[in-house]
């Protein structure tokens, strides 16, 4: 711990007069627009977004992109026949087959298009980025406006991990060709729950 | 790999051998330039939040001491390892170190500038640990052997038939195919494979969250997070500065960060990463590398406020056409050449000369960095520690007589015009530094102030 000392001491002696911490007040954006926003933006990065009336309409949704053999998992209560066990004690290699992943967001944010989730949520932290589509469930009440709002959010809540997703695993590092599907999930598909 | 010999202009004169490419990739990052004014304009409030980042930026170099303690105690709490390494070779042993430990022998690793600047893949292969760049851009160069050549876009400067070719040679595609969704495709089957096969994983660190010891890692591909989830031990390397005081700021930095950089509204993936899995551990290293010295830099502290989005490269009229190679410095453009020099004043000292001091970078800056009065401070600073080079020093001493000298000065005036006019071979040669990628100008007809002297 020999560097530690050093380092703090010359930052100490280097460091310059005390600066204090600016207002972070942002004026409030206006609510009517929250899901037209939100939809817009998830789409333009690569999301795709449904309003739909129930959770049914999820179940729907992966009937028609699966086969039987496909391995999906839901975390969602009421999709029950695709109910696995995944908590952090489960190897998080044995997801790599998975799929569909049905999963449950906090809140979803109108600037970016992105959902927030915790790994209580995930089950297994690795689930979100190992799937193959990542689909989400949001009811169209949790969607704030920015991310000032979305920290207020979550406050200071306590979590292992968490992350904000906003569409598909992407990259454009070949002559900025955008390519979905880098390493995690090839598609995100969010679906708003009235009500 | 860059002869460290050459310095800037003599790199960027290789670049600029091949003129179709130095204008794709002038036109390239133009383009994203673009998309950041595009997605910037979009938001009203954005001089606030970036005068807000500043001084939120100001706030943590001047409590920087005590905010690092605060993080490594609430870190410790959540069950994280936090280390501290006083420079790059103590940052490369507490790596090897921790992977000796445990007898791993291969590493899956996602962007991090830090570890560039420490030259940690090298270090880590000498002592005989693979280490696998994950970010597809740092994957191909990595194959090409290169560093990359910008910090958020590490092969940009790569043509798509090169990387076919490079894929083609070491990952078995199809030879003269480089088409980019096949290839990316490629690399996501080889790289799935490494993230399902590494016991260790190292990352950066965007943000570093003094209140709550958690940090927060930013990607698009989601390499950070498939490497770190399924890795028994995360090893996140963070530069001192990384710090930022409390969670809700990084509802300022993340709305700045991602539109300055590519004019994304945000990255697909910000991961927030407050404890480790059961059994498994997260370490953190804490780098100072000369950070602390430049934090007692009156002039060049505000370079440590830099969130490395890119935009001042992106919009540099000398990084665009001269690549980022050019800078030969782990980060290259504007801000490459503020914080290089303080590493090593005379082998960088070609650096703050590298810009036309326009200032386009500093009016792009999400968090207000005075990089083009920096880079003109630095230029002092190097001349009078006597590292600038012998051919600029005799050029400005010409210059000082020749200005000092009325007679002098309107005798030289006329001789160029003549020159140009008469005699155009004779500054139109390749011993003209000017003429080189240039046609000179038409030489006026008088000087000013022979013009004026008629017409007053």
């Amino acid at each position: 711990m020999k560097d530690r000392e050093q380092i703090i001491n010359i930052i100490k002696a280097n460091q310059p007069a005390f600066s204090p911490l600016p207002a972070t007040q942002f004026p409030a954006e206006a609510p009517e627009h929250l899901v037209s926003q939100f939809a817009d933006t998830l789409t333009g990065v690569g999301g795709l977004v449904f309003i739909v009336d129930s959770l049914a309409d999820i179940h729907q949704h992966i009937k028609n992109n699966t086969s039987a053999d496909d391995r999906v998992i839901s975390r969602i209560g009421s999709i029950a026949e695709y109910s696995e066990d995944v908590d952090d004690f489960l190897l998080p290699h044995s997801l790599q087959n998975v799929e569909f992943a049905v999963l449950k967001a906090h809140f979803g944010v109108a600037e970016n298009g992105a959902v927030w989730l915790t790994e209580e949520l995930m089950g297994n932290r690795v689930l979100p980025f190992i799937c193959q589509h990542l689909v989400i469930a949001l009811s169209i009440k949790d969607i704030v406006a920015n991310m000032h709002e979305a920290y207020e959010r979550i406050g200071d809540s306590s979590y292992g991990f968490g992350t904000f997703i906003a569409g598909p695993s992407k990259t454009a590092d070949i002559e900025q060709s955008l390519v979905m599907g880098a390493h995690g999930p090839r598609t995100m598909t969010v679906f708003l729950t009235k009500g | 790999m860059i002869t460290e010999t050459k310095d800037h202009a003599a790199l960027a004169d290789d670049f600029n051998k091949d003129e179709d490419r130095v204008n794709w990739h002038d036109e390239t990052l133009w383009w994203i330039r673009q998309k950041r004014d595009k997605a910037v304009n979009r938001l009203p409030d954005w001089e606030l939040l970036r005068d807000t980042a500043s001084a939120i930026k100001d706030n943590v170099l001047s409590n920087l001491s005590a905010y690092l303690q605060e993080f490594e105690m609430k870190a410790q709490n959540n069950g994280i390892i936090v280390h501290w390494a006083a420079d790059a070779e103590a940052h490369n042993k507490i790596v090897l170190d921790l992977l000796n430990a445990k007898g791993i022998k291969q590493m899956v690793k996602s962007k991090s500038m830090l570890t560039e600047e420490c030259h940690l893949n090298e270090y880590l292969e000498d002592n005989n640990i693979e280490v696998i760049d994950s970010d597809l851009g740092e994957r191909i160069v990595q194959l090409a052997k290169e560093p990359p050549s910008h910090i958020v876009l590490p092969c940009i400067h790569k043509k798509k038939e090169e990387i076919g070719e490079l894929f083609h040679l070491h990952l078995g595609t199809a030879k003269g195919n480089a088409d980019p969704q096949y290839l990316t495709e490629t690399a996501r089957q080889h790289l799935r494979d490494i993230f399902m096969t590494r016991r260790a994983a190292l990352t950066g660190v965007n943000f570093a969250i003094a209140e709550t010891g958690e940090f927060v890692v930013c990607t698009n591909e989601g390499n950070a997070d498939m490497g770190a989830h399924l890795a028994d031990i995360h090893i996140a390397s963070m530069g001192i500065e990384k710090i930022i005081p409390e969670r809700k700021h990084l509802g300022v930095f993340l709305r700045l960060l991602t539109r300055s950089a590519t004019g994304q509204p945000i990255t697909t993936y910000s991961s927030h990463y407050s404890k480790p899995r059961d059994s498994k551990e997260i370490h953190i290293i804490i780098v100072d590398n000369g950070r602390s010295k430049q934090l007692g830099r009156a002039d060049f502290r505000n370079s440590l406020k830099c969130i490395r989005c890119g935009a001042c490269m992106n919009t540099c009229p000398v990084y665009r056409r001269s690549g980022g190679h050019s800078y030969h410095n782990a980060i290259s453009g504007p801000i490459g050449a503020i914080l290089a020099p303080n590493l090593d004043m005379e082998k960088f000292a070609d650096l703050p000369f590298a810009s036309t001091l326009c200032g386009s970078c500093s009016n792009v800056c999400p968090v207000k960095i005075d990089i083009h009065q920096q880079l003109y401070k630095w230029r002092q600073v190097i001349v009078q520690n006597g590292h600038a080079p012998a051919a600029k020093k005799a050029a400005m001493k010409l210059m000082s007589i020749t200005l000092s000298s009325p007679f002098l000065y309107h005798t030289g005036g006329k001789a160029g015009r003549l020159i140009l006019r008469f005699a155009p071979f004779a500054v139109n040669n390749r011993f003209n530094p000017w003429f080189k990628q240039r046609d000179m100008p038409a030489p006026p007809d008088q000087s000013f102030g022979e013009w004026y002297a008629k017409n007053r």
